[in-house]
């Protein structure tokens, strides 16, 4: 299981990479594997609005189905348009081709509420037990 | 086909690369469409050449259809025959789905729904020309009623997950009545899926209860939940972990204190004839499957029929039309202003009546209570002699029904999943798994009643079995199954690349 | 009990195993005052003897009247081949549950698939799925997708036309909608013309941007062959849905389909393809959709799978949207399918084929025509709908029912009295004319109507 040190992470198994004001988002390895096979993705538009903790798009596999919830507020700038044809790619590379949306964050103070990658760590070894 | 890019879609079925297992009697069958040959036929039809350009313009028709099977009689004999020898049913081996109820489907109930008299019936036909009909949904109404210990049924939805619809509905119509549109509904975490669903079906939002550690719903807890928004709790007795909820009367009692009603999830009726009936346990509206308890067939998945029975309370929505009697003549009424309305067309799914009728006359009170007695039997002989080799989720004595798991096999690689396809290879069908979601990897075993002892033991051994395996060579068990005509198929690339048809090759390149 | 094989040892030898000394010792959980009530007071177990003579006494006192039964109204009376009867009687296809474990249900799953792709070439539709519970529901549950593809929107327009009991079935369903709270649906009905077909002006006047879909029969309940081009045409200038019913299946074999005009969902009763009418039920809805909505249809579906070497084999797909997973989220609460039914309709079609299903539509608006032409013939009867009908029509004469009422008494049943349901329509019966109606029959028919 990775949790690459460089980036941030939500209770609800969400990654983030902050790079100025944008915040890439996607699900952790850890969410993947509880997933399975992912089969489907919905994405939101680019121009969406999201604010924190709400879902903005589910993510599917063959027996289960997740909601996925925005970890910053901002406005969606740009999607992963490769995913809705290649799912698979959440399993295969969830931190890198695997990404999901770029959020213009409106309030960067926010991802001062996210885990690192050592509590995001701690935070899923207690989640197994 | 449509005009819109696609991305799901219209990939063409494959043509085998590599046949199905053909072992002796078991033989590969490929789709009807395959098997087409442009100019077979399999029907005459006396009066079939007339031109349809006499009686209807030219742009109302159709061509013939492209890619519809052209095959002769024996053919569609042949096709159908061979598929159905890869099937498993409760008629060839122990079927033990946990909540099914897959008992043994009297052949009689076939033969007599077959009867032309009910067979051939016009569901329009003035009523005095169907008393026959009539007077057999009156009596299953009433059958039905005492056995649930409730006011009165309905005998229209068409399945299961509609009578809980259904019934849920006229809960909703209940307190509008009473001028008090409540909000949500109380589930218990193992709830069977439809019971949520129905509730959202209805505009409820739902709120879980959790069960204690033995598995069970305290009155307690359902007190703390309650409150005057809550419409209903939706509870299943004995719960989907095949515990009889002895809390039951009291739970009923705090919902109703504040004005609630309690919905039971008939499906494990099987675990309750003679032994304590739905109403006196404080019901008030639940749904019956005759697919389950009574004996209808489960067709490969329907039809059912999900009758619904009712407290005096509920009475006026039950869905309309309902049968009354006028003198010696039975009718159809659509007089009850306050019904839900209708849920289906015509009356219900007539043919499962007519077959769930004949098993309550041909076993009687006696019988069914027997059959309780037997269910309950069985299913506690299986879990006695399995909760040395599998972790038993809740310990004590079960109802009709048992819920194993896969804990304890860590170490091993095997999971619930593994268990289940092993089983496949010793020609039973496996029981329910990953349900109730309030156990982790579940197997729920339901033998029902209609299984000698010796085949619960081969069961039995075949479990046991596969639990050393799991230990000894835990490869097999993961490979499993082997001795089936195709193996695990890949459920995650037909779901991300669904093929969900055949195409006609000229369609497809269009 | 012949059902119950444990014999006295078996039990004797089953609770020493348990460890109990008798059976009410499993029932300990269960409050002795709900035990001490639980008698069902039913009367004894028969013999199969005996459950035979009572079914077929009760049997005995309905009038089934065929061929002399000339009805439809949402139930029709065809020929079924044995074949599709010796198929429905395996054990192993009745007996199965729906297919969890694909590989040992390889010939349910293989059924549904060879059904979907029927239903989708028959309504020419990209998918079907495998079926639901009848024409009604599947037309309600139709109307709900709808409203999930067209969220912002919350009208719905219903065709006058559209069976009486479809518009009630989806009536229910629709009081209260959808998943996220109280959505409320505005149910709206569109007159029929004179031609008796649903009424384009009226549509033209009614249709928005508020407006989700638009409901019409295809054949309608009249019997008569809506003009589905212009209809679409008009639903899709508004962005609304076009969703069509159809009670008689058989009509499909000749009449455009839906998908060829516009339809978004297509949806039919499958009863009329190899089916018993059987006062009512089972039948088995058809449910149809273009490619782009997959996700959002109700009910089973059925896909191609590859196993580990390369075998195909068939599986229940795209379960996400079911109750079982997404529970309060599901798209429906459904989690049966009409198997049986739906496997009746796959023989059926099967084996009256390309050929034979065209034939048999022929059949049925040949002699529909006839008898309708020779009811005008006796003076004594007009027919109602100018537009063209395909095995249902409806005449109009004084007295109608009179004679409806005597003709019945005489063992003809002359369709359906129209009033019931259409009051504006008195004085006119629905008739039904299909291949199961010979030359003596229809005699009888024309001669009880000359009265």
């Amino acid at each position: 299981m990775e949790f690459p040190e460089d980036l941030k992470f939500s209770k609800e198994h969400e990654w983030v990479l902050v790079e100025g004001g944008v915040a890439t988002v996607g699900i952790t390895d850890y969410a993947q594997d509880q997933l399975g096979d992912i089969v489907f993705v919905e994405l939101p538009a680019v121009g969406d609005k999201v604010s924190k903790e709400d879902a903005f798009g589910v993510v599917e596999s063959v027996k289960a189905v997740s909601d996925i919830y925005a970890p910053v507020s901002g406005k969606v700038i740009e999607v992963n348009d490769d995913l809705p044809e290649n799912p698979e790619m959440l399993n295969e590379d969830p931190y890198g081709d695997g990404w999901i949306i770029k959020i213009e964050m409106s309030d960067p103070e926010e991802v001062q509420d996210l885990m690192t990658a050592a509590e995001y760590e701690e935070y899923v070894a207690e989640e197994k037990e | 086909m449509s005009d819109s890019p696609d991305s799901v879609t219209l990939p063409r079925s494959h043509a085998p690369t590599r046949p199905r297992k053909q072992a002796g009697l078991l033989l590969d069958e490929p789709l009807i469409f395959e098997r087409s040959r442009p100019g077979r036929r399999g029907f005459a039809v006396p009066g079939g050449d007339a031109d349809p350009g006499a009686f209807l313009p030219a742009e109302l028709l159709r061509e013939p259809i492209e890619g519809f099977p052209e095959v002769s009689e024996p053919e569609v004999l042949r096709h159908f025959l061979r598929l159905s020898q890869w099937n498993l049913g409760t008629a060839t081996t122990l079927y033990p789905l946990g909540s099914c109820t897959m008992k043994y489907n009297p052949v009689a109930n076939e033969a007599v729904a077959r009867l032309p008299g009910f067979a051939a019936l016009h569901p329009l036909v003035p009523d005095h020309d169907a008393q026959g009909a009539l007077e057999l949904i009156w009596e299953l109404e009433r059958m039905l009623a005492e056995i649930s210990g409730m006011d009165a049924v309905s005998l229209q939805p068409a399945a299961g997950a509609q009578g809980e619809l259904t019934g849920m509905k006229m809960i909703r119509a209940y307190h509008v009545d009473r001028g008090r549109a409540r909000r949500k509904v109380l589930i218990p975490a193992s709830a069977h899926g439809t019971n949520p669903a129905s509730a959202a079906l209805c505009g409820y939002s739902t709120v879980q209860v959790e069960g204690n550690p033995t598995g069970l719903i305290e009155a307690a807890a359902v007190r703390r939940a309650m409150d005057d928004d809550v419409a209903a709790l939706m509870i299943t007795n004995p719960n989907t972990l095949g515990l009889f909820e002895r809390e039951i009367v009291q739970v009923a009692e705090a919902v109703h204190e504040r004005g609630g009603l309690v919905y039971l999830d008939g499906a494990n009726l099987n675990a309750l004839i003679g032994v304590a009936k739905p109403a006196h346990m404080g019901a008030d509206v639940m749904q019956i499957n005759l697919h389950k308890t009574f004996s209808t067939p489960h067709g490969g998945g329907g039809p059912g029929s999900g009758p619904v029975a009712v407290r005096d309370v509920l009475l006026p929505y039950l869905p309309t039309p309902r049968l009354v009697r006028a003198g010696e003549q039975l009718r159809w009424s659509d007089d009850f202003p306050k019904s839900i309305g209708r849920v289906r067309s015509f009356y219900g799914n007539f043919g499962m009546l007519v077959r769930a009728y004949a098993y309550i006359l041909a076993l009687g009170g006696d019988g069914l209570t027997q059959v309780t007695r037997m269910a309950v039997l069985s299913a506690n002989y299986i879990r006695r002699r399995l909760e040395d080799a599998y972790h038993l989720a809740f310990p004590g004595t079960c109802m009709h029904e048992c819920v194993f798991s896969d804990k304890g096999f860590e170490a091993t690689g095997v999971k619930t999943l593994d268990i289940a396809k092993r089983l496949l290879d010793h020609g039973f069908y496996a029981p329910t798994i990953y349900f109730p979601l309030v156990v982790s990897g579940a197997i729920m075993i339901e033998p029902t009643e209609t299984e000698s002892k010796e085949t619960l033991d081969e069961f039995i051994d075949a479990m046991l079995a596969i639990a050393r395996e799991a230990r000894e060579t835990p490869d097999v068990v993961r490979n499993a199954p082997t001795q089936t005509p195709i193996g695990r198929l890949d459920e995650a690339r037909a779901a991300r690349r669904p093929v969900l048809r055949w195409t006609p090759k000229s369609s497809a390149e269009s | 009990m012949r059902y119950l094989p444990h014999t006295n040892d078996d039990v004797r030898t089953m609770l020493a195993r348990i460890g109990v000394g008798d059976i009410s010792d499993l029932f300990t959980d269960v409050p002795a005052d709900l035990r001490a009530r639980a008698t069902v007071a039913l009367p004894p177990g028969l013999s199969e003897q005996e459950v035979r003579a009572r079914l077929e006494q009760l049997a005995a006192r309905n009038r089934a009247v065929a061929p002399r039964c000339f009805l439809g109204a949402g139930a029709y009376p065809h020929f079924v081949p044995a074949v599709v009867d010796q198929v429905l009687q395996r054990a192993e296809f009745y007996s199965a549950y729906t297919p969890y474990q694909p590989e040992v249900s390889q010939g349910t799953l293989q059924a549904i698939f060879e059904f979907q792709t029927l239903v989708a070439m028959l309504l020419e539709m990209d998918v079907a799925n495998a079926s639901m519970y009848d024409g009604a529901s599947a037309a309600a549950e139709a109307v709900l997708m709808a409203l999930r593809i067209r969220p912002k929107r919350s009208r719905v327009i219903l065709s006058r036309a559209l069976h009486p009991q479809y518009r009630d079935v989806i009536r229910t369903y629709a009081a209260v909608a959808g998943g996220d709270a109280a959505h409320r649906i505005d149910l709206v009905e569109a007159p029929v013309s004179n031609d008796g077909r649903t009424d384009p002006e009226w549509l033209a006047g009614a249709l928005s941007d508020e407006t989700a879909a638009v409901v019409v029969g295809y054949p309608n309940f009249f019997g008569v062959v809506e003009d589905l081009g212009s209809i679409g045409a008009l639903a899709q200038a508004h962005g609304a849905l076009l969703i069509t019913t159809t009670t008689e299946a058989l009509a499909l074999g000749l009449l455009k389909p839906p998908g060829a005009c516009g339809a978004d969902i297509a949806v039919a009763e499958g009863q009329s393809l190899g089916v018993p009418m059987s006062y009512g039920g089972p039948g088995v809805g058809l449910f149809a959709t273009r490619t782009d909505f997959v996700r959002m249809m109700p009910g089973r579906l059925v896909g191609e799978a590859v196993d580990g070497v390369g075998r195909r084999g068939f599986v229940l797909t795209l379960a996400t949207r079911e109750q079982h997973i997404r529970r309060e989220k599901a798209t429906s609460n459904i989690c049966t399918n009409q198997g049986l039914v739906a496997l009746a309709v796959t023989v059926y079609l099967s084996t009256v084929g390309k050929a034979g299903l065209r034939e048999l539509a022929i059949a049925n608006t040949a002699a529909a025509h006839r008898v309708a032409e020779r009811l005008v013939q006796t003076g004594r009867w007009h027919q109602q709908f100018s537009a063209p009908f395909f095995n249902e029509f409806v005449v109009r004469g004084a007295n109608a029912e009179g004679v409806w009422k005597t003709a019945n008494s005489r063992g003809v049943l002359a369709g359906l009295p129209l009033r019931y349901w259409y009051p504006e329509f008195g004085d006119a019966l629905l008739l039904c004319v299909t291949e199961m109606h010979d030359s003596a029959a229809a005699d009888a028919l024309v001669v009880e109507l000359s009265q």
